[in-house]
């Protein structure tokens, strides 16, 4: 019985704290992309002519999110009958986002106008989390493109 | 030294070819780290302390791609990529890897 009590306990901590540290992250998520919106980031392999004149530099942004208990059960039990993981999904949509948007900073901070080439990495961290996922790092990199008039050698 | 995930570089043009360069680097996290880590599989969140590890740990090895370039003598490193891989339990590998060039305004 005392067993049971602290997985619910566990459980409603997650889902409370889980909840909220989401729906914070997501929030400050919208904000930042509104705001570096004008920092352009594109896969294309190559830049367009109109970068002939530009200075190129490599900019990264990552970031690590761990997962919360309740989602670690709700996937667990979606393991169970298979389909669509929502609780692993906005935790690795939020990871990525956040992670561009980091970059977007770096590029920004140089006097950059656009990145091109983003490439993603991922990798779990999960040594104290067993089969579960623990948690996930995302890094975003990319070359940035500053104008030379921002050139900073 | 420049360096860039891209295959060429806006106004500039390749001279020379000096091969490939790599960098990288393996670090553990401290046990303080881990039991926080822990917590927060509970709680959820973002892990700063392992996000400042791996960006250090990054560095560390654009570094050392950057010592080999020089000693090279290239001035640029081009189509950078990064690897990441957790080798063994609380330890993981940053490995980073390009092509050593010399390039010249066009």
């Amino acid at each position: 019985m005392g067993q049971f009590g602290v997985f619910l306990l566990l459980l409603t901590l997650g889902y409370v704290f889980g909840r909220m540290a989401e729906s914070r992250h997501y929030r400050s998520i919208h904000k930042r992309e509104a705001l570096l919106r004008r920092v352009l980031v594109l896969p294309d392999k190559m830049p367009p002519i109109e970068f002939q004149q530009h200075n190129s530099t490599l900019v990264t942004g990552s970031v690590v999110i761990s997962v919360d208990y309740f989602k670690t059960i709700a996937a667990a039990l979606r393991g169970l009958v298979g389909g669509r993981v929502n609780a692993y999904e906005s935790l690795l949509d939020r990871a990525r986002r956040e992670a561009i948007l980091r970059m977007q900073e770096q590029a920004r901070l140089k006097g950059a106008s656009a990145v091109f080439n983003l490439k993603f990495e991922t990798s779990r961290i999960g040594d104290n989390a067993g089969k579960a996922l623990g948690s996930v790092e995302v890094l975003a990199y990319g070359t940035a493109l500053i104008p030379q008039r921002h050139a900073t050698a | 030294m420049l360096i860039s995930n891209m295959e060429v570089v806006p106004g500039k043009k390749v001279v020379k070819h000096l091969g490939l360069v790599q960098g990288s680097t393996v670090r553990a996290k401290h046990a303080g780290r881990d039991i926080m880590a822990g917590l927060k599989n509970i709680f959820g969140g973002e892990l700063k302390g392992y996000t400042e590890l791996l960006s250090e740990s990054r560095d560390e090895a654009l570094s050392r791609l950057q010592q080999q370039a020089e000693l090279l003598g290239a001035n640029a490193i081009l189509n950078v990529r990064f690897s990441t891989s957790s080798i063994a339990a609380g330890a993981s590998e940053i490995f980073v890897y390009g092509s050593a060039v010399v390039v010249e305004e066009r």
